[in-house]
């Protein structure tokens, strides 16, 4: 066989433009297999609470007295019916939505708000710095549940004020990682070389800055979507989040729990439907996080 | 070189630049001490030339270079380029300046921006200043196949995929894309090994000579400063010891200080070994240095006079200034011998 050893025309088919940073990112986290599960997981949960209109069987409101706490398998009730004899699945379904809007709207606004905060603080320094750090600290003295309550008690139950009281709890967080992560970059001789350069601040902050901070910030705002799932249902729960009788998982559980006694399973639903979703984002932050961590 | 020394005006003119870090402390985060990292350093720089600053660690060479480029303000002094005042120079007079001095940073890997390629990260200055993106991608795959990188190779890579050496290559197209006169280079080859040392010094020349490029060569390897340099500046705690021309300061060393780091330099005959270190210790800490001339406390000539008052440069030869009261015209004691 005749080997040819011509030099290729175009070196680029060759080599192989490499790959842009978050393009590797994203290659790596579909090669994880738990990301991949819980990416399923979020999607398919995801799904079914923007599809609830169609894919719930009954209204999640209208109840029955007579077919109070039917079990898990009753005859069309797939998942039994709650205290006042809703359907479960549809109630679940539906239940979604809120819980879902609860626990990724605070951690959104975090993000937005806490990076823009966070990065302002960090590289401008001096008493700008001191003004934002310390008052994000007044914020994060209190423990985040304590924190919600009291927002969210000041301000009264409904979904609007949850999510503004879980912005509130989340956006000390956001800065103080942005802010650490941005004082570490801009001590860097890149961003030296940039001023060198004659770049300006904008430049600066969004080629070199932003560029380098964001991953961080990433990974640390998608371990705090379970904690807000959480925090949101737990608010629920308290009759300060969601009001009844819309469906939310919180809010099912709290309305539940006296019937435990009687049925053990149905009451449980709610809480298994919180657990599995704040699971996946969990493994889901952590798969980022690994591929996110390239370094050569 | 002294040739350049004749009837050019100085490119750079510093003048009794000083700059000292507070270092803050307690609940109040008040000022308790100063750092004199640079203190009442003068010097000039002509056209052509390359002017080596070398010292010990932590004697202030980074930091001159960086209040040469005004990345930090000084707390006194001028530095002047081509006849311009740097320090009060407007916003947009300093963009322009800023074009005509670049810097070359030490450590080739926090110098380059992990989500830049290459490519990217040299046309970002030319972006800057307004150039287009296509001419700025052009010009810099052009430069960095100069510097000895093949754009088509390399261009599109990112900096963890390349050497130290390479890193620095990209360094240099950085800093020479803005086609600049003036090249202050940190210790630009400190972080590489020594045979892609003398790689980088050759490139570095053969630009130099290209681009008629004037050079201030900071290092703490005198082997380099003297291959490099034709005047070198020799710094001892934020203050200049001595200045000449690199061939005076390697045959005829006179301050103490410089005599004793031209000693440490290891020989390879046999004839002159080190029989003890020709200095111990640390140099003193900056935050309080030793009274009058800072060197004292590590000097072998060191008299009585040396404690009270500090000694101002003086000429002792044709652009050769030395700081030190053992070159005194009344000077009691004897200059040592090399």
């Amino acid at each position: 066989m005749a080997v040819t050893t011509a030099l290729p025309r175009d070196l680029d088919a060759v080599v192989g433009a490499p790959m842009s940073y978050w393009r590797t990112v994203g290659w790596r986290l579909a090669r994880d297999p738990a990301t991949l599960v819980a990416g399923a997981l979020l999607a398919l949960i995801a799904l079914s609470a923007l599809l609830a209109p169609w894919l719930a069987p009954y209204d999640p409101n209208a109840g029955s007295i007579r077919l109070r706490l039917a079990p898990v398998g009753a005859p069309a009730h797939v998942l039994g019916t709650d205290e006042q004899g809703r359907d479960m699945l549809s109630r679940l379904l539906w239940g979604g939505r809120m819980t879902l809007v609860a626990g990724l709207t605070p951690v959104l606004v975090a993000f937005v708000v806490g990076t823009a905060l966070g990065v302002l603080a960090g590289y401008v320094g001096g008493l700008t710095n001191t003004l934002v750090m310390r008052t994000m600290d007044i914020f994060y003295a209190f423990p985040a549940v304590l924190l919600a309550i009291a927002i969210s008690g000041a301000l009264g139950p409904g979904l609007p004020n949850t999510l503004i009281s879980l912005s509130i709890v989340f956006v000390p967080r956001v800065v103080r990682v942005a802010e650490s992560a941005t004082v570490q970059v801009k001590s860097l001789e890149y961003v030296a070389a940039a001023r060198a350069s004659g770049a300006g601040l904008g430049a600066i902050v969004r080629h070199h800055l932003l560029a380098n901070v964001l991953g961080p910030i990433l990974v640390f705002s998608s371990t705090q979507v379970s904690l807000s799932i959480i925090l949101a249902a737990g608010l629920s729960f308290l009759g300060l989040g969601v009001t009844p009788p819309a469906a939310e998982w919180g809010l099912m559980l709290n309305t539940l729990r006296q019937s435990i006694y009687v049925n053990a399973l149905v009451p449980a639903l709610p809480g298994l439907a919180i657990f599995i979703t704040s699971m996946a984002f969990n493994l889901l932050s952590d798969g980022l996080r690994d591929a996110m961590e390239i370094r050569a | 070189m002294s040739a350049a020394r004749v009837g050019a005006a100085p490119l750079l003119q510093v003048r009794g630049l000083r700059k000292h870090f507070p270092l803050r402390g307690g609940v109040l985060q008040r000022t308790q001490a100063w750092v004199r990292a640079v203190d009442d350093v003068s010097f000039d720089v002509y056209p052509a030339e390359t002017l080596g600053i070398v010292g010990e660690s932590g004697c202030g060479k980074s930091t001159l270079a960086r209040l040469i480029l005004k990345l930090i303000e000084p707390n006194d002094g001028t530095v002047r380029f081509d006849g311009e005042d740097v320090r009060g120079a407007s916003a947009d007079r300093m963009k322009r300046l800023r074009r005509d001095m670049q810097l070359v940073f030490q450590d080739p890997y926090a110098s380059l921006n992990p989500r830049l390629t290459i490519e990217d990260a040299v046309a970002f200055s030319l972006l800057v200043h307004g150039t287009s993106r296509a001419e700025a991608r052009e010009r810099a795959r052009a430069l960095l196949g100069r510097v000895g990188l093949d754009p088509r190779l390399y261009g599109r890579r990112y900096p963890h995929e390349l050497s130290g050496g390479q890193r620095q290559r990209v360094n240099i197209a950085r800093a020479l894309v803005l086609d600049p006169r003036l090249l202050v280079l940190d210790e630009p080859v400190s972080a590489l090994d020594k045979s892609v040392q003398a790689q980088v010094l050759n490139l570095l020349a053969g630009l130099k000579a290209e681009r008629a490029l004037t050079y201030v060569f900071i290092s703490h390897d005198l082997n380099v400063i003297e291959y490099v340099s034709d005047r070198v500046l020799v710094m001892y705690l934020g203050e200049i010891v001595e200045t000449g021309t690199a061939d005076a300061l390697a045959q005829a060393p006179k301050h103490p200080y410089t005599q004793a780091l031209f000693a440490s330099a290891p020989s390879l005959d046999p004839e002159h070994r080190l029989e003890r270190p020709p200095l111990s210790g640390d140099p003193p800490n900056p935050i309080n240095p030793p009274s009058g001339c800072r060197f004292r406390t590590r000097c072998a000539f060191a008299m009585p006079r040396c404690a009270t008052s500090a000694p101002a440069l003086r000429a002792v030869g044709a652009a050769h200034d030395v700081a030190c009261y053992l070159y005194e015209a009344d000077a009691v004691i004897e200059a040592p011998a090399r």
